[in-house]
């Protein structure tokens, strides 16, 4: 079937099989290997992206269900030159180690701090539930959201 | 996940259409349990339904007795609804505990209650509150919609269009997560309704159900210590790695209770 | 020295922002999954639905005629082809003075399976999914035979394997029996205590992957894959399973997303799709499922225990025995036989002097998933052991816990400290970690916590685990003398560039650990250099000459240390090049601050300077070989001994038996700390770990060998909201035997917390009987007087 999404700004058209994901088609068909998959039961969050600007996990979407939406991956929020103020807060606050989880905590922290009015470390900890991280033991994590929290609402 | 093919209505006949004509078809509402299980490949319809750009299946409404909220409305617009959190702030504190984030930014109260997992947090609201559940064919009253696991009054094509929540005097739902998936081991609900108590009781059973000793109890004193003494029979409780049966019977009674001193704070 | 890197903030001790980081949080990290190769196919393997059957036919007919399938590859045609077995890489010595017995592990099985999960088939197609249609239709005739699956009945039951007598992989001890049952005889009081270590199934993010590429025209293989030790995979899959000749193989792995032990292993599914791509004549890609990890990924842990330490009249321990009963899974995994016995039965003595130790350890097979290193790797298990102990008979004694340790523990005067339990410990301060500890938690205080948690409903309690772990694996001599495979040093190649610039390659790899930064901080010192002049190249046997990879917190001690010693020998011949450029004797150049400098005189030379010259080499000496590059292989002289206090505060709810973790302090000696960002980043991710295996995981298969916990929905995984904020400091001890004074830190997290938190738990609870993990419902129970 045709799905057309925007992604990171560019408007995409393809032809997919219906059984398609969307992680499936952001990193196999648009070569955006950014967004991860480290489970099969939608629980780890390593694959989340914004779709229509909210966090989703991007295993447990249809393509078919994003057609027509706009689709933020991790490759669309910063680059190395001009990082967004959550991947700045990750690297200073070190905030990751092998890196796997990490484009799915920043999509998700991104949209935390969008939707919240006031963070503290416990909503942080709470609002990251769906984010699974086996190397950091969460605390730089959480000193980075409430960093970059700080940089995006100012 | 198997193949299938993928339709999307644009109307509620024509979704009901598609069903009937389909050799094993499914409804996909916000897809964050249905997807998982078709990746696990312990389902495998052979055409999916998309009921996302459905007419009619949006919005809440908010009036001074009753919300009533779409089918297609996501957890997190009912948890953050400026509306439903001033008028019925138990159901938005409920939309909240469900999952995560991310799932709450996908799943719908249409899907949740439609399926009827067993820990489910939904389920405690409709039989907690007393929800009419509003469907493509008729009315149902919550204490005739959960029949058993898995199982509810829906008959096949039958869609949720929306759910009304009566407005009780005041309301509380306590909930004990599962530590791995975060979904309830047990979730209780207490609705006062100007005197008259229901209790909604989801993780516990194969289905959510009206906690008729506590509400009794409850009825003639509403107080968490009203409980100390009552007995939660766990005959057909689920049991499970996270929790005996035994387990999940103390527990009712423990959130009940703090779900009334929630209530009454 | 090197100052010049001190004042730009990035020298050793500077908590440098990491270099690695840019790629990983822009979504330009290179994981295995990530890459592909032109005309790749996909394998999907088939695997056991039994804890334990007979193959009796495999019928791949089906699953053939699936449009888009290549091929079924099977055991039996691996073994036709001539690969042998997955070896273990650690040969343990009995009681008797035997060999330890192992089972013949076939990469596929051909004849038998012995846990569910185990491959026994491939399934090769033009697509992911038709690869996996082709799996469900494979059809197999089982005969399902009787399961082992406790291992304290193991030894009872049906031999699993032929010619494993009683499922007996070995009977091993350590220390003086006799001396140790007399001294107990003679103690004035026994404390006896029964404990399991709970099953833990590791959970790296990215789930293991591997690419099988075979250019028939060269002959030559390559695979990629998430390993923590490229080098030895090769040298395994060459030497042992015999895939492809050593030098017709590299072995790259690239960005690699999280190990924790259980990517050091040699495993059934890169062995297959490297042969597979050579069969089929197309590059074969495979990529687990999380479910296939939870199958087919080593186990860590999982040991029954029954320890007792006597304890004179004044407080003294005199003697500790232990006897473990260790679950080896259904074969012996890579390093499976070392772990629950030179990892661990050495490390029993604690800090503490206590003069008899006697330990046996039963190593089974039953029909689990293999068990392996996982994060600490026998040092947990053996922490466990004794500050459960410990921190059970201070209440039995009615002795201050922190105060009957401090009696006890090994003083500063004491060192080298031999214990009985066959390690010379080379330098520690154990009481300064353990005072600094108990200032951090503000121990003075807890009662007063207590009284707060009680009146607000709650139960509180303390503990503590005052660790020490055996790291920097390892003396290569002494290794190998204990049935080691191989040896344990270490490569560094520092190859300065005619720029000036540096490109270090090391035989070490980062899966989260940052050598691309730390390993450029130490070079960037050494060499009085900019932190960017210098590039880390791990990961590739094609590039780096050798290595032994990454485990046992040994990558800076070993292979930083090898770089150390690389970095000597390019300023040594950068002396010599430098005293023939100024006219003046080599003993009177030094090296200071990034410039060769001779003594007397207004003469110097940058390294950039140097460095050119080097390769260009018109002034220069003329029995000198052009070029400035230089390798090194460290072995080192003994183990490093981290040591260090954990003090966990829980608060137990008594109606739902919740335990929250509200207070942990972690002071550990690492000796010198490269980036101490970084390190207090890898000590709180131990730190999770070991909450989660004391408070939430548990591998759980049920009486016919089916795994009960094989998602993210049973498996209990600490998130952000289970854990709290770390409170991690350190002291400093520095190693006495290698060039940077470290002692590695990788592990230390997962070593101390689940003594400390269990210990706490008991505390909290006024039982000393619970198990790990410390599930809500077992609490309940226990305070309920069930």
């Amino acid at each position: 079937m045709q799905v057309t999404l925007t992604v990171n700004g560019t408007s995409h058209t393809l032809d997919v099989p219906e059984n398609t994901l969307l992680v499936d088609v952001l990193r196999e068909h648009l070569e955006l290997t950014g967004t991860h998959v480290g489970c099969d039961t939608s629980q780890c969050g390593a694959c989340t992206v914004h779709l229509d600007g909210r966090s989703v996990k991007s295993c447990t979407v249809l393509a078919a269900q994003a057609d027509g939406a706009a689709v933020t991956t991790i490759e669309g929020i910063g680059t190395p030159d001009a990082l967004h103020p959550m991947q700045a807060a990750f690297r200073e606050c070190h905030a990751l180690q092998c890196g796997f989880c990490t484009p799915g905590m920043i999509m998700s922290a991104i949209d935390l701090v969008n939707s919240s009015d006031a963070l503290d470390r416990k909503i942080v900890r709470e609002g990251l539930e769906g984010n699974i991280c086996r190397c950091t033991g969460y605390h730089h994590i959480v000193d980075a959201v409430l960093m970059a929290a700080g940089q995006m609402k100012a | 996940m198997y193949q299938f093919n993928y339709h999307r209505p644009a109307t509620l006949e024509e979704a009901v259409a598609l069903y009937r004509g389909a050799e094993d078809g499914i409804y996909l509402a916000g897809g964050q349990t249905l997807l998982p299980t078709m990746k696990q490949r312990l389902a495998a319809p052979s055409d999916v339904i998309d009921l996302g750009r459905v007419d009619g299946l949006r919005g809440i409404d908010v009036s001074a007795d009753r919300v009533s909220v779409g089918a297609f409305a996501r957890h997190a617009e009912v948890a953050s609804d400026p509306r439903v959190r001033a008028t019925l702030p138990v159901l938005a504190y409920l939309a909240g505990e469900i999952g995560d984030n991310q799932v709450r930014n996908r799943g719908t109260l249409g899907g949740s209650v439609a399926n009827s997992d067993p820990s489910a947090d939904y389920p405690a609201a409709v039989i907690g509150l007393g929800a009419t559940i509003h469907t493509s064919e008729r009315r149902i009253a919550a204490d005739d919609y959960f029949q058993d696991l898995f199982e509810t009054a829906l008959q096949p094509g039958e869609i949720i269009t929306r759910i009304d929540f009566p407005v009780p005097t005041r309301a509380a739902y306590r909930k004990f997560p599962n530590p791995a998936s975060r979904y309830a081991v047990v979730g209780v609900l207490v609705a006062d309704f100007s005197g008259s108590i229901r209790v909604g009781i989801t993780g516990a059973g194969p289905c959510a159900f009206r906690g008729t000793a506590i509400e009794q109890a409850l009825q003639r004193d509403l107080n968490p210590a009203a409980l100390d003494g009552i007995e939660v029979p766990d005959a057909g409780f689920n049991s499970d790695l996270h929790a005996s049966a035994e387990y999940r019977a103390h527990l009712v009674r423990v959130m009940a209770k703090r779900a009334v001193a929630a209530l009454l704070a | 020295m090197a100052s010049t890197a001190h004042a730009a903030g990035h020298g050793i001790g500077a908590s440098v922002r990491r270099k690695e980081d840019r790629r990983f949080i822009t979504g330009q990290g290179r994981y295995t999954d990530d890459i592909n190769q032109p005309g790749q196919v996909y394998a999907v393997f088939v695997r056991s639905p039994y804890a334990r059957a007979r193959i009796d036919s495999i019928d791949v007919s089906e699953a053939l005629r699936i449009p888009g399938v290549l091929a079924v590859l099977t055991g039996k045609d691996m073994q036709a082809d001539g690969l042998g077995d997955l070896p273990c890489g650690w040969m343990v010595k009995q009681k008797d003075g035997s060999d330890m017995v192992s089972a013949p592990h076939p990469p596929l099985a051909h004849t038998q399976v012995n846990y569910v999960g185990e491959p026994y088939a491939l399934v090769i197609a033009t697509t992911q999914a038709a690869a996996r249609q082709g799996m469900e239709v494979v059809a197999t005739e089982f005969t399902e035979l009787h399961a082992v699956v406790d291992p304290v009945q193991a030894t009872q039951s049906e031999d699993i394997h032929d010619g494993v007598v009683a499922n007996l992989a070995f009977d091993w001890e350590l220390g003086d029996r006799e001396a140790t049952e007399a001294a107990l005889a003679a103690a004035a009081h026994v404390t006896r205590l029964d404990l399991t270590n709970n099953r833990l199934i590791p959970n790296a993010i990215e789930p293991r992957a591997a690419i099988g590429v075979y250019d028939a025209a060269g002959g030559d293989h390559t695979l990629y894959t998430t390993s923590q030790n490229p080098h030895l995979e090769r040298l395994v899959l060459s030497a042992f399973v015999k895939v492809a000749p050593e030098h017709k193989l590299r072995v790259v792995a690239p960005d690699v997303g999280g190990g924790f032990g259980s990517k050091i292993f040699i495993y059934a599914e890169e062995t297959a799709v490297l042969w597979a791509a050579r069969r089929v004549g197309r590059p074969v890609k495979w990529r687990a499922d999380r479910s296939e990890s939870f199958l087919a990924d080593a186990h860590g842990r999982d040991h029954v225990t029954h320890a007792e330490l006597g304890i004179d009249a004044d407080g003294r321990f005199v003697a500790l025995k232990v006897e473990t009963t260790a679950n080896l899974g259904a074969y012996l995994s890579t390093f499976g036989s070392s772990v629950p016995t030179y990892l661990y039965g050495t490390l029993l003595a604690g800090q503490y002097r206590t003069p008899n130790i006697h330990v046996e350890v039963k190593g089974v097979y039953t029909n689990t998933a293999p068990v392996d290193a996982y994060r600490g790797a026998g040092r947990p298990e053996a922490t466990y052991v004794v500050e459960r102990v410990v921190e059970t008979a201070a209440r039995e004694l009615g002795r201050d816990p922190a105060e009957l340790r401090r009696a006890n523990m090994i003083r500063p005067q004491d060192f080298p400290y031999a214990t009985p339990v066959a390690l010379t410990y080379d330098i520690g301060d154990y009481e300064a970690s353990l005072d600094k500890a108990l200032a951090l938690i503000d121990y003075a205080g807890f009662p007063e916590r207590r009284r707060a948690s009680e009146a607000a409903g709650r139960r509180r309690g303390i503990g503590f685990a005052c660790y020490i772990e055996a790291c920097g694996l390892a003396p290569s001599k002494l290794a190998i003398e204990l049935g080691a495979g191989v040896g344990l040093y270490e490569c560094g190649e520092i190859r300065v560039n005619p720029t000036g610039s540096v490109t270090v390659f090391t035989g070490v790899h980062s899966h989260g650990q940052s050598h691309e930064t730390t390993f450029a901080q130490i070079v960037a010192d050494r060499f009085g250099i900019g932190l960017d002049d210098v590039e880390v190249v791990h990961g590739d046997t094609g590039r780096i000459e050798f290595g032994l990879g990454t485990y046992g917190s040994r990558s800076l001690v070993v292979g930083g240390s090898a770089l150390m010693v690389a970095a000597d020998k390019v300023i040594a011949k950068g002396r010599r090049i430098a005293a023939h450029m100024m006219e003046g004797a080599i003993d009177d150049v030094s090296f200071e601050d990034g410039n060769f400098v001779l003594r007397d005189s207004n003469r110097s030379l940058s390294f950039g300077e140097v460095a050119f010259a080097a390769y260009v080499p018109a002034n220069y000496p003329e029995d000198l070989e052009p070029g400035l590059s230089e390798k090194a292989f460290y072995d080192p002289k003994n183990f490093t001994y981290p040591a260090g206090t954990h003090i966990a505060e829980v608060e137990v709810d008594p109606e739902t038996g919740v335990t929250r973790l509200v207070n942990f302090v972690a002071v550990d000696d690492f000796g010198t700390l490269i980036n101490p960002l970084v390190v207090h980043g890898q000590v709180h991710g131990g730190l999770a770990q070991g909450a989660g295996q004391a408070l939430m995981e548990q591998g759980i298969y049920d009486e016919y060998g089916q795994l009960q916990t094989g998602s993210y929905m049973d498996y209990c995984m600490p998130r952000a909201d289970d854990l709290p904020d770390w409170v991690v400091d350190t002291t400093v001890t520095p190693c006495t035997h290698n060039p940077l004074g470290a002692k590695g830190c990788g592990e230390a997290g997962a070593i101390g917390s689940p003594a400390a938190i269990m210990n706490a738990v008991t505390d909290a609870v006024g039982r000393n009987d619970i198990s790990m993990p410390a599930t809500p419902e077992k609490l309940w129970r226990a305070l309920s007087g069930q």
